[in-house]
């Protein structure tokens, strides 16, 4: 009975995580599987949704910037929207550059991020990070407490994916897989390619800085160096690849998928000696690498394809020059 | 004055020559191969890392195995294009950008795991300046570290420029079409190219690891600072490459100077943002770089 009642709090904080990494996808979901805008600075737009709820929630202390004393739901809302302010910034300098341009700009732009963190020690406590972060629900008994937080992960995974299938369908969504897949003839057809860019650049920022609050009120604790590439960025591009991008519903299963198999790993390297357990940990790294290439070479639309718009079969016969 | 050169100038020039070798790498597989390369910092990591093993096992001097370790590492590289870029070449190039940003924490995970996490050295340990008119203090091993990088690059140099093999690459680099038209092979001006960009970045990760010690993180460090390097000599230009290390270096030691006033100009801690600050300048302003190279 103690076992199977540990098994189930496992399987608890194992789909809560896997939740918020399924958040984290499908903001990423819209920056490249809709958009093609290809986000290397994951990490960096999680770090400040984790940062603003920190600092907004937590209490008053000496280490660090803090004691508004707001809800962690104002909090993950303040989240969204430092990161949809920071998107924007970002989106407005760097949204014109070519894929492989974003990728490095992204990337340098998250590691200034990164610097800010550590060496805006009055804000942030440095390198020691912020702790005691509430977490919602926590006032209630184990289990309780977890399965509330696991409820509000699911409730949020939830509401985001019926709104961004509806906004996949929308005008706006179409518009995006055209600039995606052919951007002259998007900008032929008069639209705005620029202004959409960086409509979908801020609302995946958003949605990456609501998982970076999510993950901040779960584990209570965030320091710089979860915004390396390798905890966020990576791992989440992996989750969208395997997944398939372009498809919510992939973005999901990917992200949970991933995460079930990453943290199986970590309790086969539990149980191992550890002068072997150190070493593990990187071979988890050198594994997961390979799935992705694997996926990439193989099966590059990934598990779930992208639902294609089917145009009216009629039509393009019609439209073809003499 | 003198503290400028010695504290501020000198180890600019020192970490932009270190840029300088690895950029060219990057710059010649963004023009040829016509994908930004993620894995490359990882490719100076190996590079020190196995110079650290050859040497350790050897006895020799780290600078004796250094053509071994350049090689060495040509090899490695040629493997990884082997199995995870080429299968991947005739798709979209931006699935080759996701594919080397995944073996960049593959290969990083692969160096832990043979090498292990922490600090090594293979440096010359402390060394004793040599004093120039009573105040110029030059250290041996910057003096070694600039040289050779000085004569890794007249070697790249008269490569591209006097050998088929390079005037191929500059061929490919200006138009991958008209070069296949006159009957250049470009399989093989791939292979040369991964040979001398990964030749040049073991080249790099050993001089930074002889000036401070080798461990996994040192071709991380060095990517982002690479990569600006490359932009701002414009990409597919090797000798803006060169001059764009140089720049960055500079730019990186000199911006903890203290210009105005007496506190430094950037705060230490913002050292290697300075870097990237330039980066993203120049892909906004210019991002064909100084020297017009493509914009893909």
């Amino acid at each position: 009975m103690e076992q199977l009642y540990g098994i189930f709090l496992y399987g608890v904080f194992l789909l809560t995580m896997g939740g918020i990494y399924a958040v984290l996808t499908l903001g990423l979901n819209i920056h490249w599987g809709f958009t093609g805008l290809f986000n290397a600075g994951v990490a960096g737009f999680f770090a400040i949704g984790a940062y603003t709820t920190a600092i907004v929630t937590s209490a008053a202390s000496e280490r660090h910037l803090g004691g508004f004393g707001l809800s962690p739901a104002a909090g993950m809302a303040a989240a969204m929207i430092a990161s949809a302010i920071i998107a924007w910034g970002v989106g407005r300098i760097c949204i014109r550059l070519r894929a492989d341009y974003l990728a490095i700009a992204t990337l340098g732009i998250a590691e200034i991020f990164r610097l800010v963190l550590k060496n805006e020690v009055w804000a942030t406590n440095g390198p020691r990070g912020i702790s005691l972060i509430p977490k919602p629900f926590e006032q209630y008994a184990e289990p309780w407490n977890h399965i509330g937080m696991l409820l509000l992960v699911i409730a949020v995974v939830a509401v985001l994916y019926v709104l961004l299938e509806r906004a996949r369908r929308s005008p706006w969504g179409r518009v995006m897989a055209a600039i995606r897949e052919n951007e002259a003839a998007a900008r032929a057809a008069g639209k705005n390619v620029e202004r959409l860019r960086i409509e979908a650049f801020v609302l995946g920022g958003a949605l990456m800085g609501l998982g970076g609050a999510l993950m901040a009120h779960h584990i209570k604790f965030i320091e710089p160096n979860a915004a390396e590439p390798i905890s966020a960025t990576f791992l989440v591009w992996v989750m969208l690849v395997v997944g398939g991008s372009g498809n919510n519903r992939g973005a999901v299963f990917g992200a949970i998928l991933i995460w079930t198999i990453w943290s199986a790993a970590e309790i086969l390297i539990a149980r191992l000696p550890p002068e072997w357990a150190v070493k593990s940990a990187y071979l988890r790294i050198f594994l997961v690498g390979l799935a992705l290439q694997f996926i990439l070479q193989r099966y590059p639309d990934g598990i779930f394809r992208e639902r294609r718009f089917r145009t009216a079969p009629s039509t393009p016969n019609r439209e073809q020059p003499p | 004055m003198i503290e400028f050169l010695n504290f501020y100038l000198i180890p600019g020039l020192v970490l932009g020559s270190i840029y300088a070798l690895g950029a060219i790498g990057v710059t010649l597989t963004f023009g040829i191969l016509r994908f930004a390369n993620f894995a490359h910092g990882e490719t100076m990591t190996l590079g020190a890392f196995i110079a650290l093993s050859l040497a350790s096992f050897t006895g020799w001097h780290p600078f004796a195995v250094l053509p071994l370790a350049m090689a060495f590492t040509a090899l490695a590289v040629l493997g990884l294009d082997r199995l995870f870029f080429r299968p991947l070449r005739h798709g979209s190039t931006i699935i080759l950008v996701i594919a080397s940003f995944g073996l960049m924490l593959m290969v990083r995970s692969l160096v832990q795991l043979i090498w292990g996490a922490k600090l090594q050295s293979f440096g010359p340990g402390i060394q004793l300046p040599w004093v120039l008119f009573d105040a110029l203090r030059i250290f041996p091993k910057h003096v070694t570290i600039v040289c050779s990088a000085v004569v890794l690059m007249l070697a790249a140099h008269l490569l591209l420029t006097r050998t088929r093999a390079g005037k191929a690459m500059r061929a490919m680099a200006d138009s991958p079409d008209l070069a296949r038209l006159t009957g250049i092979d470009t399989e093989r001006v791939i292979l040369t190219t991964w040979i001398v960009g990964a030749g040049l970045a073991a080249a790099a990760g050993v001089f930074l690891a002889y000036d401070t010690h080798v461990e996994s993180q040192l071709g991380f460090k060095l990517l982002l600072p690479i990569f600006a390097a490359a932009l701002l000599g414009g990409i597919g230009r090797p000798y803006g490459a060169m001059a764009g290390g140089l720049v960055i270096g500079l730019v990186e030691e000199l911006s903890t100077y203290p210009w105005i006033g007496t506190d430094a100009l950037v705060p230490p801690g913002y050292k290697t943002g300075v870097a990237f600050a330039i980066m993203v300048a120049i892909l906004i302003w210019r991002p064909s770089g100084l020297f017009r190279g493509r914009v893909f």
